[in-house]
């Protein structure tokens, strides 16, 4: 049953990356919190962290163990497991910053439009690994695909959370265009999009939905909630300059300036301390793991696991992205956390998840089907 | 197509992943070349911001929209109100800033501190408000201390002001500071801790209007936080004007009239629902509520036995006695139980079973036509024509008048009054209808409970033709350029359930009441304006048959409840006035002169030409 290769295929460098991220986390999160913070012991968000971070870990060494080709075939049911939760919290969750995201399960919060992310990724390889062809996909094939992603799409942007809403049919375009759709299917669904568009922005919208609409575009037409939230994280990561200003130094992190300068705001923490030295370094450990999940995707022999793996990697892509992008004000402003640095459960033990299933994938693909 | 199934080619898959890696890459270069951008070529400037710290956000509060009466005068304004605010970053070092503030304006250090304690941490750049509405004496000894007072703030805030003090408070309402659940409730979008909404009356059901957009200012300050520039600017949107139905100086007079008595006016224009008057004694002062009543202010309000937190005219239900024999006299004639020229005879008392029903004439009334009845309200006319009609079949009537219904003025807590059927006694009681009940509540008492406004709709209509209107407060809602946003029009709810013939013959009772020699409120004759009107007395205890009383000695709460409805001129009616004064004994003579000074002035208003008022007769007048 256990097969001895396993251990010798242990992907031990894409572990040391995971770490070395996850290390630079902790330090600007324990800058981040313990600014203005007078306790004699560590801020409480910052022992929390700690704790999640080794619960990700305890999951993800775990989910090396069981053969990653167990999804394929448990997809449907872990699909609707999370729609589950989905409903579940539209009918009972717990409001938190005026939209209902949140389940509370004795004293863990979790958001299950995390989860669903990597259900909808493994639920849309084990569907696409069926059909996939080298002429691409017809529009016959889109059809499930389509229904697996706009449920929970739905739901999530009804909570509301349009940032996790849209993650998500990100990381099912991309899947998407991975396995490549025929071009007539590709020029008609463009096509059939841009002339929808249109008529649900001057038919389907009300005025203060356009007002958010227009906002989440260009933050500086509301200078007074997310313009000025990027003001001051432009500031912060400017000041930084080439090394910054050093470990606890940064006077921009003050609680005041960034309301969630430990969630969805921490690189203009790092910027401001470690200056563009910290942040090169951060983007280069990204960058590592993206190409090592690539990889991982190539060499892969089995296209369920190809697909999949390419899924994952799409997510933290697209985590990295549009986090980085909005701080530095390139960006929307969207409540989209950073892969294993931002403060927050769910993000962590999801993107934890994703990188033991890339693991997995990774100690396996000497098998041959 | 299966060729690709389950076995990953591998060329294909790499020719795949190359597209993925070139967009990852272009996409990690241009964040790269943005951090270069921003910390690099940018970095000198942000630094220098950073450093000063100098980029704060100032609220501008919006103002809320005015309200004026039917004649553009303006009834709510706001004022501009001067808080004391501090911010924590800027007043170093913050104990002497605080103690040399507290000496100056003479409050304690610990209530200034306390309101610092409360922000907590997450305040530090914020402004926090140390002191609201400060007087303008004490503005100008901190602003001539304001070099010795660092961080320390003058906010100009707009502020809710009542000018005319417990006029229709009631009717208007007041304010109240929103609470975490309002805020959480997301039905106050724009509105965040520490503002006010409508609490009660107009300012509550027209809050939406009412309350404007909050502005603010990307400002950049220096070391001391005072104002360098001015970045970016959001400016406020005010609240919506309200042009009510009410006529201030009508108002004002109704209650003077009320003085010293708790009760309720109630003035519509039978045309079309507007409400001219809605007093409600004894009354309030809204300005109490601004920034927060008094503990104290407040429990003496909660516990003063007049209810001066309540709008008499909507949320007390009161017997409407003898104003309901209108309502019998249309049920009767509709019901064919008698006609113009039928008659029931009053010996003084109606038998019925082995009990004796008494007449308030204890002599009687003698032969007595439907008209006659109504002018002289004779209790034993109304015994006989209610019985007839029947229990449920009055409640009928009633409920198609709009008693014992909402009468749908967008105001809160409008109460619904009571109307009884045989059905809801048995419900509510498990006891059967009795006889002798149909008797009481022919003469609207018993049972019957009825709010003042509902009875001003129901007498307007009487006197209009026939048609209920929902009480209209508002005519429109202007922006603050005089824009109209929403005109409001007046809305029929219903029609009496009664044939012109019905209405005329009760219309003719009803003048008779004041304009005939032995109407009931004859001593309130104005020359030159017909009113007609019904008197009510309304039991607050029940007296035994032929048992004295001398009403001095009777305690305050018990004596009886006055009442009097009424419309006018008669042939046109302009005014529909309903009066009620709490323990004022007789219609006619606590309740109907108020409604006849309130219909004289409000006609001889609108056309002046008219007479003044005639010589009272000085007889003695029983309901």
């Amino acid at each position: 049953m256990f097969d001895r290769r396993l251990i010798e295929n242990f992907d031990w460098g894409f572990l040391v990356v995971i770490l070395l991220i996850c290390s630079v986390g902790l330090v600007i999160l324990y800058s981040a919190v313990t600014a203005g913070y007078d306790g004699t012991d560590l801020h409480p968000l910052f022992k929390k962290q700690g704790v999640w971070m080794a619960t990700g870990f305890c999951i993800m060494m775990a989910s090396v163990v069981i053969d990653f080709r167990e999804l394929d075939k448990l997809n449907l049911f872990i699909w609707t497991i999370c729609v589950g939760l989905l409903v579940t919290i539209y009918l009972f969750g717990h409001i938190g910053g005026g939209s209902r995201r949140w389940l509370v399960i004795g004293f863990v919060r979790m958001q299950p439009s995390e989860l669903m992310k990597i259900a909808l990724i493994i639920s849309l390889a084990s569907v696409y690994s069926d059909s996939v062809s080298p002429e691409g996909l017809g529009f016959q094939n889109l059809i499930k695909p389509a229904i697996l992603c706009l449920i929970p799409f739905c739901l999530i942007v009804n909570q509301p959370d349009l940032g996790s809403g849209l993650l998500l049919l990100l990381i099912a375009g991309s899947i998407t265009l991975f396995v490549k759709v025929e071009k007539r299917v590709f020029y008609s669904l463009a096509s059939i999009g841009l002339s929808i568009l249109p008529l649900v922005w001057f038919v389907g919208l009300k005025a203060y939905q356009k007002d958010r609409i227009l906002i989440f575009i260009d933050p500086d037409r509301d200078p007074l909630g997310a313009g000025y939230h990027i003001i001051q994280s432009k500031i912060a990561i400017g000041s930084g300059m080439l090394v910054g200003k050093g470990f606890l130094k940064g006077t921009q992190n003050a609680l005041s300036f960034l309301p969630e300068q430990h969630t969805d705001f921490i690189l203009s923490v790092l910027a401001e301390e470690w200056g563009l030295t910290g942040c090169a370094v951060l983007l280069i450990l990204y960058f590592i793991l993206l190409f090592w999940g690539l990889n991982i995707s190539y060499n892969c022999r089995n296209m369920f696991g190809s697909i999949l793996a390419f899924g994952i990697t799409a997510m933290i892509f697209w985590q990295i992205f549009i986090n980085i992008g909005m701080v530095m004000g390139l960006m929307p402003v969207v409540g989209v956390p950073l892969p294993l640095v931002s403060y927050g459960g769910s993000s962590v033990v999801t993107n934890m998840v994703g990188f033991g299933i890339l693991m997995n994938i990774s100690m396996r693909n000497f098998t041959i089907t | 197509m299966s060729s690709l199934n389950k076995n990953a080619d591998r060329d294909w898959i790499k020719q795949r992943l190359m597209g993925a890696s070139l967009c990852i890459l272009m996409v990690f270069v241009l964040l790269f070349l943005r951090l270069v951008y921003l910390q690099l070529i940018k970095g000198e400037e942000y630094r220098r911001l950073s450093e000063t710290n100098c980029v704060r956000l100032k609220s501008i509060k919006s103002s809320r929209g005015l309200i004026y009466d039917r004649h553009h005068t303006l009834l709510v304004e706001n004022r501009p109100a001067f808080d004391l605010t501090i911010v924590l970053e800027d007043a170093h070092p913050v104990k002497e800033t605080i103690e040399r503030l507290a000496d100056l304006i003479d409050v304690s250090f610990e209530d200034l501190m306390g309101s610092i304690k409360r922000a907590g941490k997450s305040a530090f750049y914020k402004p926090l408000t140390l002191k609201r509405d400060i007087s303008r004496d004490l503005l100008a000894i901190v602003e001539a201390h304001k070099f010795d007072l660092p961080g320390i703030h003058m906010d100009v805030e707009p502020t809710r002001h009542y000018i005319y003090k417990k006029t229709a408070a009631h009717l208007l309402g007041y304010l109240g500071q929103i609470n975490r659940k309002e805020l959480e409730s997301g039905f106050y979008p724009t509105v965040r801790t520490g503002d006010s909404i409508g609490r009660y009356g107009i300012e509550k059901s027209f809050e939406p209007f009412l309350q404007g957009k909050r502005g603010g200012r990307q400002v950049e300050v220096d070391v001391n936080g005072r104002l360098i520039k001015v970045l970016k600017t959001v400016p406020p949107v005010s609240g919506n004007d309200l042009h009510l139905t009410l006529d201030l100086e009508l108002q004002r007079t109704a209650e003077q009239l009320l003085g010293e008595n708790d009760g309720a006016v109630v003035a519509i224009d039978p045309s079309n629902g507007d409400v001219l008057v809605m007093a409600s004694a004894p009354s309030f002062d809204q300005n109490d509520f601004i920034g927060g009543i008094s503990n104290k202010k407040w429990q003496a309000l909660m516990t003063d036995p007049g209810k001066p937190m309540n709008n008499k005219a909507i949320q007390a239900e009161y017997p409407p006695a003898s104003t309901y024999k209108i309502l019998t006299a249309m049920a009767a004639l509709e019901e064919r139980v008698i006609d113009e020229h039928g008659s029931f005879f009053c010996p003084g008392y109606y038998r019925l079973g082995n009990r004796r029903y008494q007449c308030w004439k204890k002599n009687g009334h003698g032969e007595m036509t439907v008209v006659n009845a109504i002018a002289q309200s004779c209790d034993v006319f109304f015994y006989q024509a209610g019985e007839k009609v029947g229990v449920d079949s009055l409640a009928q009537y009633a409920n198609g008048s709009g008693l014992g219904r909402y009468t749908g003025i967008k105001l809160d807590h409008e109460r619904r009054g009571l109307i009884p059927t045989a059905a809801w006694k048995k419900k509510r009681f498990k006891e059967v209808w009795q006889a002798g009940e149909t008797l009481s509540i022919s003469i609207g008492q018993g049972f019957d409970l009825v709010t003042p406004l509902q009875m001003a709709v129901f007498i307007a209509a009487v006197g209009n033709g026939g048609t209920l209107y929902r009480p209209r407060l508002v005519t429109s809602i202007e922006d603050s350029d005089g824009n109209v946003v929403k005109s409001i029009q007046p809305e029929i709810t219903g029609g009496l359930p009664a044939s012109k013939e019905t209405l005329a013959l009760v219309q003719k009772g009803l003048l008779e009441v004041v304009q005939g020699d032995r109407g009931t409120a004859r001593r309130i004759r104005i020359k030159g304006i017909n009113i007609a009107g019904k008197t009510g007395t309304a039991q607050v205890f029940s007296r035994k048959a032929g048992e004295k009383f001398d009403n001095e000695s009777i305690r305050r709460t018990l004596r009886d409840h006055a009442w009097f409805v009424s419309y006018a001129p008669a042939e046109a009616p302009k005014i529909a006035i309903c009066v009620i004064i709490e323990h004022g004994e007789h219609g006619s003579s606590a309740a109907a002169p108020v409604a006849g000074a309130l219909i004289e002035k409000y006609l001889k208003k609108t056309a002046p030409k008219t007479a003044s008022k005639t010589e009272c007769k000085k007889d003695t007048i029983k309901p």
